[in-house]
């Protein structure tokens, strides 16, 4: 019975109308908002952006700007209440996940999309052992017998190289380091190749040199799978090394789109310029880092026009009053700002 | 873990010394001379008096009392009350009432208390939430004795439902007395259940359980589930010991010739052997329950190991 119900959710999706000619995801317009006891938060104001196969995309942001919210809003785990889905589409291979019953929304979730978390530990379920939390998800989604599971979770930890992996199966969470529990987590999300693969933060809470470590796992699965990835970051070291395209954002909205190697050649809007600007790089030695001034905007009250303005070196009246839209620059790069041609090419 | 489980059994020597001590000499300090009081109006001979205070090795010093008491216990012999009767044969009559009432109870405020937690804590804030906090809150606030002779009066005497009193009709004489003892509990691990559900329900883990492409009903019973009941877990142990002893006033409204109608009976009368002997048993349950929850934390959480 119970495998029954599992084949036919998988199929359910297998019999959705993909076309394969649209792009792996697409988000379009996305609004989500909190409704809290202070007001309302619009985490997500009109985000757009598309992610194709074998592509990895940097979404870039300081705490507050609505990375997170954005990929949790297309893997259908934001916590409602207080978050909503206002508005917008999320569309895998043409089909809107938004608009599907959530049973069907459920099934995507591991099959199709996967997503890895900052910190591992709390990520994993304390109370279980590793293996068991791998296995779960041919268990779950396929109705894989137990042994069979365990066989495939083995597999698993050895493809995200975690040495000794039959011994280390069995192990729970608190027994692994946090490097180890970070490949615990990737395997899980591989576990059923996933075709996007969605990355908040993986190496925020790791020490540098496993950091890198990771990051090269990730990169070297993305190499085997052609799998799309989007990785969650304020780490610029990491975008500028793994991505070829970036997304700044600042306030719930993308200010800033390109491929990395634009935007760090060049950056047409303010705020990623100050970013650029506030990373130490060996070139620069002996140089001062130069902070972005004032500090991230209140949520709950953004400033009037562009929600930058009040941090903003180029700031103009007319920043204040008007919210400049994601403009196409041509050459495949946007921006929001009223003054981006002279920020580009560093007029001022 | 088996290392650990014997220190804790050794542990249970002093406490038992500990307890059975408080207890004897807080029964030899309460005023009045039992024996004198069996006679109630009437005087008592002196000769008869001699040889009642004689047998009961009340003539003898407190610390002589004590070592007796104490040395007859290690040999099996929790002595007899003033009409003659073992100890250990007022026990063995009376404790199958006492664990019956409690096993009931605690089978109750389990199962509807975890339920109605659960229910309340998925949608906090939300109807069913609301209405187990405030009943809840209602059944704390009452005492016990109210609650008693309230469904007494009730559910056992207006509408019939229910016997009140007395052990005459089997299960159901166990059933009113039962919910009353059981409700206050009830109440407690429904809000434990609760609170802590709703917070393990924004952990992480249930997140990345979601993100997994879990059933919403494995999300919440598998891996939520389970980590909340740590602290519920905490409280049942302590409980299912109060339930054994705290059942003084409950078998009293309903009349059951359980183990708190006995204690009670022989602080009354001093009957000091029956005092000590019960309540040291009662001790014991106390402490049993508690190793079984320390126990089952380990079972529970894998990061909890006992050396």
């Amino acid at each position: 019975m119970a495998t029954e119900a599992k084949e036919s959710t998988k199929s359910s999706i297998e019999e959705l109308e993909f076309n394969p000619h649209a792009p792996l995801l697409e988000v379009d317009d996305l609004h989500v908002e909190f409704r809290t006891r202070a007001g309302v938060v619009k985490a997500n104001d009109g985000v757009t952006y598309s992610l194709g196969e074998g592509e990895t995309m940097a979404i870039v942001g300081e705490s507050g700007s609505g990375k997170t919210v954005s990929a949790q809003a297309v893997m259908g785990i934001i916590d409602s209440p207080p978050g909503y889905i206002t508005k917008g589409a999320a569309r895998f291979r043409g089909v809107d996940l938004l608009a599907l019953p959530e049973d069907e929304r459920r099934a995507f979730r591991g099959e199709k999309m996967a997503m890895i978390f900052q910190d591992a530990l709390s990520a994993l379920n304390p109370l279980f052992r590793v293996g068991w939390q791998i296995a779960e998800m041919y268990r779950q989604h396929r109705g894989t017998s137990k042994t069979e599971a365990r066989k495939k979770a083995i597999e698993l930890l050895d493809r995200v190289r975690i040495p000794a992996a039959k011994e280390r199966v069995d192990s729970y969470p608190h027994e692994f380091s946090g490097g180890m529990r970070q490949r615990a987590m990737i395997a899980m999300a591989l576990a059923l190749d996933p075709e996007v693969l969605i990355a908040d933060e993986p190496t925020t809470a790791l020490d540098v040199t496993v950091q890198a470590q990771i990051m090269k796992l990730l990169a070297d699965l993305q190499a085997e799978t052609g799998m799309g990835m989007i990785l969650i970051t304020h780490d610029l070291a990491v975008v500028a090394e793994v991505t070829d395209r970036a997304a700044v954002m600042y306030a719930g909205r993308i200010v800033e789109q390109g491929t990395t190697k634009q935007i760090f050649r060049a950056s047409y809007h303010p705020y990623t310029l100050g970013l650029m600007n506030s990373i130490a790089s060996p070139e620069q030695k002996g140089t001062k880092l130069i902070p972005i001034p004032g500090s991230p905007p209140d949520l709950l009250h953004l400033p009037s026009g562009c929600p930058f303005h009040p941090r903003c070196v180029y700031a103009q009246d007319i920043c204040s009053v008007d919210r400049p839209p994601l403009r196409d620059l041509g050459d495949n790069r946007k921006s929001a700002c009223h003054f981006a041609e002279e920020v580009g090419t560093g007029a001022k | 873990m088996g290392r650990y489980l014997i220190r804790r059994v050794l542990q249970f020597v002093p406490v038992f010394l500990g307890a059975t001590f408080l207890i004897f000499s807080l029964v030899f300090l309460i005023p009045g001379d039992p024996i004198r009081a069996l006679s109630g109006d009437r005087p008592m001979p002196a000769s008869v008096q001699q040889a009642l205070e004689a047998r009961y090795n009340l003539d003898k010093p407190f610390w002589q009392q004590y070592y007796l008491y104490v040395a007859g216990v290690v040999q099996g012999d929790f002595g007899e009350d003033f009409r003659g009767r073992e100890v250990t044969d007022i026990m063995r009559e009376r404790i199958p009432v006492t664990f019956k009432l409690a096993i009931y109870a605690f089978t109750f405020e389990v199962a509807i208390g975890i339920a109605a937690g659960i229910m309340a804590g998925l949608r906090k804030g939300g109807f069913i939430d609301n209405l187990v906090r405030i009943s809840t809150l209602i059944v704390i606030s009452i005492p016990i004795f109210v609650l008693g002779f309230m469904a007494q009066l009730l559910i056992g005497v207006r509408w019939g439902w229910l016997p009140v009193s007395g052990l005459g009709d089997g299960f159901k004489s166990y059933i009113l007395p039962a919910i009353v003892l059981g409700s206050t509990s009830l109440a407690y691990i429904a809000r434990l259940t609760r609170t802590s559900l709703a917070e393990n329900m924004r952990a992480d883990y249930v997140r990345t359980a979601t993100a997994k492409g879990l059933k919403r009903s494995r999300v919440v019973g598998v891996h939520a589930l389970r980590n909340s009941m740590i602290p519920v877990i905490t409280f049942l142990g302590v409980d299912l010991g109060g339930l054994m002893g705290g059942a003084i006033i409950t078998e009293g409204i309903f009349n059951l010739p359980g183990l708190g109608n006995a204690v009670f009976r022989a602080v009354v009368q001093q009957e000091g052997t029956v005092v000590v002997g019960i309540v040291t048993f009662l001790v014991l349950i106390f402490l049993l329950s508690n190793l079984v929850v320390d126990v089952l934390y380990a079972v529970l959480d894998p990061r909890i190991r006992y050396e």
